[in-house]
């Protein structure tokens, strides 16, 4: 008894910890960990109609989906993808960041309009994206025709298909890094500038040598966000190809979504799930070691 | 060695209202120059403008024989060390002192000789390879200094570079600061908040409040004949007491605070405004008594707070709804509510008109030879 009870005072420290911790752990739990596990059990069985468990196959669901030829173009769409979108989103986000940290008259308008399309659903900027790349009625096509260009079937062509997601991706979450980079470039020290002033550096010596160093862990965490953001694309692909033509924008959770939802394949879409999540995770991880070398925290 | 000459300069943020106005200095080569004032009298602006972070709006700066208005910071030929250091955190010790030296594409190997000289001046060697970050104030504190050094500009410009040092390590960096000046000879203009960096550092003081000159001129002058009570106030500690005083003709006194009465030499009563006006007497010009006091000298006071510095007491009283202060040297055993004799001279005294606050009389010199000025024969 008294045992007990020393062990009990002696833990009030982890029962306090355990209690503040409490709310958000029941959030966890219900969003988070319950449908991770639930996915990751899913992926070893065949399921019924309503997506339970019927027969345990162990690792059959990812063995028939390595061999898939379905799954591997989703693969290479979906890393070609990132590769279209996440680069070029912070280059440009960082340019317009560049820009709109000057201290010029109205910048503020400036400022406002890069990152308003972080305020647009994916849904609705998808729609105005999908007028604007209608073979006939679209602007892109119009802009051509008036350059005596060829027309170009944007999201009906399979060459083009995936180019033209990448673009409006591009478009819709250049917002959100742009505001993110102009936060971290307002962060910088504004004496340092003046400082490399007196000692005479121009503005690609200060760029160089201040802003980017400066600005690294910033530019880190966009990364990160953007390259995990990029693996779980599925609002864009939806509305403007639904995974088509050919399977040419079929990315990997809207193969996820048709597996499920349209299939109802539950345990090989829980087993790509299962696959996506270790490619971020390994992605993720392969970035920190590579990338936190080069970055500095103050 | 460069001059710096600021000829009737002003500033002005929105085109109507001079936060700086008639701004006339000459700074004079290898002269220590430190502009003092309150926070918010525009003396970091000034700087700044002389180091063409901000515009000038109104007058000429020249440096050297130079009109520098709309120069660029970095044909100035100036360094600067800003209060919060400014250093690159991301650089080391050995990189941030070179960092100019690297823009100007200094030969590799030379900018790391610079960079060792320069660093064993200030001792600073076996922090070379460090990151500011792992540096304690008072060495990032040298290693802005150094940064500032390493460039050989003839003109440096310090902004309240000691303000983030604990006391200790602020009155060796002054001393500090002012021999690296001495032995190699640059223009230096230092602002500061702090009198007594003012009062210890500079060859010469420029006083500002409100972005207008109060007074220029050497520390111990300023202190000895303040230009006008803001002056007389804002140099010493603990500042100068003052208090309204009017002259009586007819007894050829001069009523202080409607209380004391000092009796006036008959030689200064013709410098005397008729009417009233605001005198003013340092701390330690109010004395104790001796047996020698006249009787008529001397004035009693109740004390209303006592300090004891070891050397020193300071006790305050008030006057004329002034809180005032005396500082005798030694220690003297006082209490709170004491009635304490004080005895004061009217040749300390400093009057200043009541209406335009100008000096009319100042103290006389108090100032102590070690040698005999005059060799009698």
């Amino acid at each position: 008894m008294t045992r007990i009870g020393r062990v009990w005072r002696k833990s009030v420290d982890g029962r306090t910890a355990a209690l503040y911790l409490l709310p958000s752990i029941i959030l966890f739990s219900v969003f988070v960990f319950y449908p991770m596990f639930r996915t990751i059990y899913l992926s070893f069985f065949l399921t019924d109609q309503t997506g339970n468990a019927a027969i345990m196959v162990g690792f059959e669901n990812f063995v028939y989906l390595l061999g898939s030829s379905e799954f591997q173009n989703s693969m290479k769409a979906t890393g070609l993808f990132v590769l279209y979108t996440v680069p070029i989103t912070i280059i440009l986000a960082l340019f317009f960041a560049l820009l709109a940290n000057e201290k010029l008259k109205g910048i503020g308008f400036f400022r406002t309009m890069y990152s308003s399309t972080m305020g647009i659903s994916v849904a609705a900027s998808s729609v105005i994206w999908l007028f604007m790349f209608n073979p006939s009625i679209g602007m892109f096509n119009r802009l051509l025709g008036v350059l005596n260009l060829p027309q170009i079937q944007w999201l009906l062509d399979p060459e083009w298909a995936l180019l033209s997601v990448s673009i409006s991706t591009i478009w819709m979450n250049i917002g959100f890094s742009f505001l993110i980079l102009l936060g971290g470039l307002q962060n910088i020290d504004e004496h340092l500038y003046e400082s490399s002033r007196i000692d005479g550096a121009g503005y690609f010596y200060r760029l160089r040598r201040i802003t980017l160093p400066m600005l690294s862990p910033t530019l880190f965490f966009i990364i990160t966000i953007s390259l995990i953001n990029a693996f779980q694309t599925f609002g864009q692909i939806d509305i403007l190809t639904k995974g088509g033509p050919s399977q040419s924008t079929n990315l990997i959770v809207y193969s996820i979504y048709r597996e499920a939802f349209i299939n109802y394949q539950f345990g090989t879409a829980s087993a790509q799930a299962v696959i996506l999540f270790l490619i971020i995770l390994i992605v993720t991880i392969l970035q920190f070691k590579l990338g936190e070398r080069k970055v500095h925290y103050q | 060695m460069k001059r710096v000459e600021l000829i009737d300069v002003s500033k002005s943020y929105d085109k109507q209202v001079d936060v700086i106005s008639n701004i006339n200095v000459t700074i004079e080569p290898g002269e220590f120059f430190v502009l003092v004032g309150p926070s918010g009298c525009g003396k970091s602006t000034m700087l700044r403008m002389i180091a063409g972070l901000e515009e000038i709006t109104g007058g000429t700066l020249k440096i050297g024989e130079k009109v520098a208005n709309n120069l660029s910071p970095d044909k100035r030929d100036l360094s600067m060390v800003f209060q919060n250091y400014a250093l690159y955190p991301h650089l080391s010790v050995q990189q941030n002192i070179t960092f100019g030296l690297d823009v100007k594409k200094m030969k590799k190997e030379e900018q790391r000789k610079k960079a060792n000289e320069v660093a064993e001046m200030l001792g600073l060697t076996e922090y070379l390879d460090r990151k500011p970050r792992e540096l304690s104030g008072g060495q990032r504190q040298r290693v802005a200094l150094a940064r500032a050094i390493v460039s050989e500009t003839p003109i440096c410009l310090m902004d309240e570079p000691l303000s983030n040092l604990d006391a200790k390590l602020r009155a060796h960096m002054r001393s500090e600061i002012r021999r690296i000046q001495r032995s190699l000879g640059i223009t230096m203009i230092y602002v500061t908040h702090d009198q007594v960096e003012a009062m210890t550092m500079g060859d010469r003081i420029m006083i500002l409040h409100e972005g207008k000159i109060q007074q220029i001129g050497k520390p111990i002058d300023i202190y000895n004949y303040p230009a006008n009570p803001f002056v007389a106030t804002f140099i010493g500690s603990p500042p100068m007491n003052l208090a309204k005083a009017e002259f009586n003709p007819s007894t050829s006194e001069l009523v202080i605070a409607d209380e004391l009465r000092l009796p006036v030499p008959i030689d200064e009563i013709g410098k005397l405004p008729r009417t009233s006006m605001t005198v003013g007497v340092r701390p330690e010009n109010l004395y104790p008594i001796t047996p020698e006091t006249k009787a008529e000298d001397v004035f009693h006071v109740e004390v209303t707070n006592v300090e004891i510095l070891g050397n020193e007491t300071v006790f305050s009283f008030k006057l004329g709804g002034e809180e005032w202060m005396a500082k005798w040297s030694g220690q003297w055993h006082i209490d709170i509510g004491d009635r304490m004799p004080v005895r004061m001279e009217f040749e300390s005294l400093s009057i200043f008109d009541e209406q335009s606050g100008e000096l009319i009389k100042g103290t006389i010199d108090y100032g102590k030879y070690v040698k005999q000025q005059k060799v009698s024969p």
